[in-house]
């Protein structure tokens, strides 16, 4: 049901890949009537780490929804407007490898985690790609190699502390090889050393990263570019830390910083 | 949580799972189901009034217990789960008719003493098997185990499901409870029946979100309807044979029992 519009004028340099997630003019509303999407645009380029902010009921996660196609007229629901992935349009002829390519990271991890062993959960998504055997078992403890959690493989998740979880749930997604990677709050409820643990692999991934976040120092120190979304729409992109250090904008839409945090004065972040 | 404390005792045990390493906990989980079915099916054949061949599956079945390296105590402590049996099983003696027979000034029915004594044996004994199996059998083998048997996979799915969920609804519930009794709550224990129905009520939908919450979950990592399997390895004859040990031994009981009536 993609509008019979010609795909976007391509730049002179032909040979400039597609860009990760490129949304256009994306509106939504959940069957109830209750709009949350307005028209949103938004491009990121193959390797970029965006944090995507803004206030409770902004529509970030419904957005997110829209990535893998799991929300939106492409999977049979109400809505417009056109998402691709890598240059791959998502329909519903795409669903399984637009899934391939979006790994989305649910905020509560016993959400994420469903089947009766970390090794069984990490599996599921590589054994949808047709994986079996050996070669599923290399996939996953290379994935939760990544996250340090190989020693886990056979755990059944509720034995693990939360901020473990959590590892084992960016995990799930990693084992399907993902180029981009869309994380719910990935902070949330997680103790200072997890959160730190979980920066560090985060910037050690080399896929395109979308971060839904409250935590703003967190937003600032894995992310250069920050979108600042609003009632369904995106209403400011730029450079976290000049975006953060915008009192007016930030006060317009409900975001604060925590006490004493002064986004200008930190050291050391990502160019 | 209290699955991970006891973890770290001594006779450790995760959930009903008692963690040793023993010949019995190293078989199939198939063979093991098959094996308790075989093993019921028996008892349950075994004629009312035998009570040798009821002593000798017990025997066998406490032998099992030893080699599986499951304290007898703790094997003991689950067979609460009998107990509405047992209920039954007593007062069949008292409401049973035909000819009666005086126990310590009581007066019994011949019948109901034979036939109360005989669910009491059958069931005692499928409770123990019942018990072996899940002290031996981690839950997620028993569903690979399930799976092997041909279970219909929704069914598999539904299980594998309950057995990652229990503790997080029980969690949900617990949670329920401290928030309820933090606000002063103490209703006595009708008033704790009734908060615990009300309670049901919104633990009902919130597993209903969280399950669709999971199902978007599944989804975005490419579900398509069905579930990866589960089992893979496959099974030696020697563990063939091991696993038939105890339910052809019981079934060689049966004969001699079935053979001895005969020659009356």
């Amino acid at each position: 049901m993609s509008p019979g519009r010609s795909a976007p004028a391509r730049s002179e340099t032909t040979t400039e890949p597609a860009p990760a997630i490129a949304a256009e003019r994306l509106a939504f509303a959940y069957p109830d009537g209750r709009q949350t999407l307005f028209g949103v645009d938004l491009t990121i380029a193959a390797g970029e780490r965006v944090a995507l902010l803004g206030p409770n009921g902004a529509g970030k996660t419904t957005f997110v929804l829209h990535l893998n196609g799991i929300l939106g007229a492409v999977t049979g629901g109400t809505g417009s407007g056109a998402v691709r992935i890598g240059g791959l349009p998502v329909e519903r002829a795409n669903l399984q490898e637009v899934r391939r390519r979006v790994g989305l990271v649910f905020q509560d991890p016993d959400d994420q985690l469903f089947m009766p062993t970390v090794a069984d959960d990490v599996g599921f998504g590589p054994a949808n790609l047709g994986l079996r055997g050996d070669e599923l078992r290399a996939r996953v403890l290379e994935a939760l190699d990544q996250v340090g959690m190989a020693q886990f493989v056979d755990r059944p998740p509720h034995h693990l502390s939360f901020g473990q979880r959590r590892r084992v749930a960016v995990a799930t997604v990693l084992a399907m090889r993902p180029q981009v990677l869309v994380l719910d709050e990935p902070s949330s409820n997680l103790d200072p050393a997890s959160r730190r643990e979980l920066a560090d692999i985060l910037t050690g991934l080399d896929v395109t990263v979308l971060m839904v976040t409250h935590d703003l120092p967190y937003a600032l120190q894995l992310c250069s570019r920050a979108v600042l979304m609003d009632e369904g729409r995106i209403v400011a992109d730029g450079a976290t830390r000049e975006l953060l250090a915008d009192r007016e904008l930030m006060d317009a839409h409900r975001l604060e910083l925590p006490y004493g945090f002064d986004p200008l004065s930190v050291p050391g972040l990502p160019s | 949580m209290a699955a991970r404390e006891s973890r770290n005792r001594a006779s450790a045990t995760d959930g009903l799972v008692v963690l040793a390493d023993s010949p019995v906990h190293r078989l199939p989980a198939h063979g093991k189901v098959l094996a308790l079915l075989g093993f019921v099916l028996v008892a349950v054949a075994t004629p009312a009034g035998t009570w040798w061949a009821f002593g000798t599956y017990a025997v066998l079945l406490v032998a099992t217990l030893l080699v599986a390296r499951v304290p007898l105590g703790l094997a003991g402590r689950r067979m609460v789960v009998e107990l509405p049996f047992v209920v039954f099983a007593l007062l069949m003696p008292f409401v049973a008719t035909g000819p009666r027979v005086e126990v310590l000034g009581l007066s019994l029915s011949r019948e109901g003493l034979l036939g109360g004594g005989t669910l009491l044996a059958k069931a005692t004994l499928g409770v123990v098997a019942a018990i072996v199996l899940a002290a031996t059998t981690a839950p997620r083998d028993l569903l690979a185990g399930l799976e092997r048997l041909r279970l219909p996979a929704v069914l598999v799915a539904i299980l594998s499901f309950m057995v990652r969920y229990v503790s997080v609804v029980s969690g949900d519930l617990q949670r329920m409870r401290v928030a309820r009794e933090s606000r002063g709550y103490s209703g006595g224990r009708v008033g704790h029946l009734k908060a615990v129905a009300a309670g049901a009520g919104s633990l009902f939908v919130r597993s209903y979100e969280r399950g669709e919450r999971v199902h978007l979950a599944m989804l975005a990592r490419g579900y398509d309807g069905r579930m990866p399997t589960l089992s893979s390895d496959s099974t030696s004859a020697a563990q063939v044979v091991r696993c038939a040990v105890l339910p052809v031994a019981a079934l060689a009981v049966l004969l001699v029992a079935r053979f001895r009536l005969g020659a009356r």
